[in-house]
């Protein structure tokens, strides 16, 4: 027995763990890797400065060369990017799959081809479904259906508090561990100020963020539409600004206090840019996110409000607002668009306006609005709106899309001068609730390869001969 | 013209045509209230989806007056209590050919659905808090038949204006006509943006005593336990009409029913420059009008068809 100096005894705290592996996030089907050799496409990656016409191959999957006189090998599809742009496939952290217990809406399987068909690789889907995604079971089960029935990468997020009743806390470990890619109860927000503040402290020992929806019911209560000179004509019950913004500045300073960080969903008005603006310059730990409808429309498309597939929460603000939200994606302010695809049956969004549910689809339409109505306007500059169609999954930890030798293959082929009527062709989605039905929009995406497999092709772009 | 949804869009021509024919049918209908044979043969449909005593009973006696067929259907005793959807309420509807669709629903936007859904002509008889197009033209041509051409004249609309579709459509159909209006109650129940409308917006009566006009809103009791206002005492000590506040030479109105004791003082109702029953007794003949000025398919001129109907009357 040694009697030298007692060993001093290590808190439990600063004792190392043993390395657990990193939960896997993303859950996608099997199928063959893509063998492709892409001709002639202009490469366009905002993030490596890449705008270059030149020869992508992907072997097995995977980007394997990029170059000019590039030769395919055997069993390898080629395809003629010739006035075609390819750019990193988009990811989209805000999706509703509706599964489980609305699949009527939408399902992984059909949720996900919409996504491939708007040329995204990878989606976070929302937690709001019935059961919620508040236990690790349910949790699981998403997973395992997504492994046999998505066709791009889907991540699930998990709710804040049980059964999104907005009091008690998740099991946030658990679901963390298991695999969740956010805490989120979106759908509705985290009303009580204490929760949130207990939620933001908990989660330190799941590491994941905060996505929240930002609403004070007292203050939206009875509203369909924004409270504006629209709302006034019409009848209709408004939703004021102030119900977005003031949860706003509130959530802030609590991400602050506590040092968390947490994001900010479908940001919709110019007090909450405004809010996001001064929280970041204090150095607070936010984020924030704009959807491409929000940008690109404004309450006078709600017109003579026969139509509720203009109706969604937050809803569609003035056109001050809408450019706060262009100003806010260009300085950085928001960090991302994403789309908050939200189906809902025909007959539900054909109930009049104030009783139809909130929310419209926008996987399939969201890069061609984006080109459309802001790239091509001269708003936003086609690299920062790529930028901003890709860098959505990061901050979930989501690996970012990239043209480059050695990264998987998520890749979508768009021809940007092509033209197309929103609705025409059908939907890939089960539900058609678009604020954009019948627009004709410019950039068609012809080809998405997600997660190293061709998830979608356009109906009319063919297979070419192998060589 | 195929519907009459809304004042908005509607030019001060459009309106008058409406007012002179309903001019019209009174002298020829008289006060023997004859009928007359313009919808002989057809079918309107009276789709009441909210109360309603005047409304519903003055479109009923309106197309009856017509010799139209009607059917009536309401919520209650319907299929729609049983959940059945506007839109499938509408199509069933639509077998029985009508020649037109009243429509009065809670919901804004409604009476342009059904019309999206029917060949039939649509009439708004109130969608939700939008607009209630009949209601504002017949205060229109009852004030015209007192007062004359309503150019220059000053109305005051008193009550709950945000709430109400009554005053979004009389707003619209008394400035067409060149009056200048002024709404006024309390704060939480006036918007600010319908100055925006091109009305005066005021939150107390001082100055309507220059009104030539005053139009009365009802209140809904709601109104107290949704937190609009603190209580009835509030309302009434700032914005009843009573017969104190109400000038011998001023004109009363209000599209009923009327809340007696809240929003009018019961000495005012009854008194003789309220225009309350007169307004009831014209909703008959301006709504006999609007079926008239949408279905009869007339290329004949206006004056011959008027001397057709006077003969069949005689015969």
């Amino acid at each position: 027995m040694s009697s030298g100096p007692p060993t001093p005894i290590r808190p439990l705290a600063e004792m190392p763990l043993p390395p657990t592996p990193a939960p896997q996030l993303l859950y996608q089907r099997g199928g063959s890797d893509a063998q492709l050799l892409i001709r002639g496409a202009r490469l366009f990656d905002p993030a490596l400065e890449l705008d270059e016409t030149t020869d992508v191959l992907v072997v097995d999957g995977v980007i394997s060369a990029i170059g000019t006189d590039i030769k395919a090998p055997d069993d390898c599809e080629v395809v003629d990017g010739s006035g075609k742009t390819l750019f990193p496939a988009f990811v989209d952290p805000h999706v509703h799959l509706r599964t489980p217990g609305f699949t009527y809406k939408e399902d992984l399987e059909s949720g996900t081809r919409a996504a491939a068909a708007g040329g995204f690789c990878q989606v976070i889907a929302m937690a709001n479904t019935n059961p919620p995604v508040d236990s690790v079971a349910v949790l699981q089960a998403l997973q395992r259906q997504a492994a046999e029935d998505a066709h791009i990468p889907v991540a699930f997020g998990a709710t804040v508090t049980r059964g999104m009743r907005g009091a008690e806390l998740s099991d946030m470990h658990a679901l963390a561990k298991a695999g969740a890619a956010v805490f989120t109860d979106d759908g509705v927000p985290i009303a009580d100020a204490g929760v949130l503040r207990r939620a933001l402290r908990y989660q330190a020992v799941a590491g994941l963020v905060l996505a929240l929806h930002e609403e004070d019911h007292t203050l939206s209560a009875g509203g369909s539409m924004h409270e504006g000179v629209v709302s006034a004509r019409l009848g209709i019950g408004g939703i004021p600004s102030i119900s977005e913004s003031a949860i706003i500045a509130r959530d802030a300073l609590i991400a602050e206090y506590e040092g968390q960080p947490i994001h900010m969903q479908h940001l919709s008005a110019r007090e909450s840019v405004q809010a996001v603006r001064e929280a970041k310059l204090r150095g607070a730990p936010v984020t924030c996110e704009a959807s491409p409808h929000h940008l690109a429309l404004t309450d006078a498309a709600v017109g003579d409000g026969s139509d509720a597939c203009f109706k969604m929460n937050p809803p569609l603000r003035t056109e001050d607002d809408r450019q706060a939200l262009i100003e806010g994606l260009c300085d950085g302010t928001i960090d991302f668009i994403a789309t908050d695809h939200a189906p809902h049956a025909g007959y539900e969004k054909d109930e009049p306006f104030e009783d139809a549910p909130f929310g419209v689809i926008g996987l399939e339409t969201a890069f061609s609005v984006i080109y459309t109505d802001l790239v091509l306007t001269g708003d936003l500059e086609l690299a920062l709106a790529v930028d901003r169609m890709i860098c959505g999954g990061e901050i979930f930890g989501l690996p970012r899309p990239r043209i480059a030798e050695g990264e998987p293959a998520n890749l979508c082929l768009v021809d940007l001068d092509a033209t197309w009527v929103v609705g025409e062709a059908g939907w890939q989605s089960k539900s058609s609730n678009s604020c954009f039905q019948g627009r004709t929009l410019s950039a068609v995406v012809l080809m998405t390869i997600a997660g190293g497999q061709v998830a979608y092709r356009a109906r009319s772009f063919a297979i070419q001969e192998v060589e | 013209m195929r519907n009459l949804l809304e004042i908005e869009g509607l030019s001060r021509e459009q309106i008058e045509r409406f007012l002179a024919r309903a001019e019209s049918l009174a002298s020829i209908t008289g006060s023997e209230k004859k009928k007359l044979p313009t919808l002989s043969g057809r079918t309107v449909v009276n789709l009441f989806l909210e109360a309603s005593t005047r409304t519903s009973t003055s479109f009923d006696l309106a197309a009856k007056r017509l010799s139209a067929d009607i059917i009536s259907v309401r919520s209650d005793g319907s299929s729609v209590e049983k959940g059945e959807s506007l839109k499938d309420t509408v199509q069933t509807l639509t077998a029985y050919e009508p020649a037109a669709i009243v429509v009065r629903s809670p919901h804004v936007a409604s009476a342009q659905m059904v019309a999206n859904w029917t060949n039939a002509a649509v009439i708004n008889a109130g969608d939700g808090k939008h607009e209630h197009p009949t209601q504002a033209l017949l205060d229109a041509y009852t004030l015209r038949n007192r007062l004359g051409p309503l150019d220059g004249l000053n109305v005051w609309i008193v009550g709950d204006i945000l709430h109400s579709r009554v005053a979004r459509s009389n707003i619209l159909a008394f400035q067409q006509l060149g009056a200048d209006v002024t709404v006024c109650g309390p704060p939480t129940l006036v918007p600010r943006e319908f100055a925006e409308l091109g009305c005066e917006v005021r939150y107390s009566l001082a100055g309507s005593e220059h009104a030539d006009v005053i139009y009365v809103l009802r209140l809904q009791r709601e109104r107290m336990t949704q937190g609009h206002l603190p209580s009835m005492g509030e309302y009434i000590s700032q914005y009843q009409i009573n017969a104190r506040r109400l000038g011998a030479n001023q004109l009363l109105m209000h599209p009923g029913p009327v809340n007696r004791g809240v929003e009018l003082a019961d000495d005012v109702v009854d008194a003789p420059n309220s225009l309350i029953t007169q307004q009831v007794q014209a909703g008959v003949v301006v709504r006999m009008a609007v079926f008239y000025e949408l279905l009869s398919t007339g290329n004949v001129d206006d004056g011959e068809q008027m001397k057709v109907a006077t003969v069949e009357l005689t015969r």
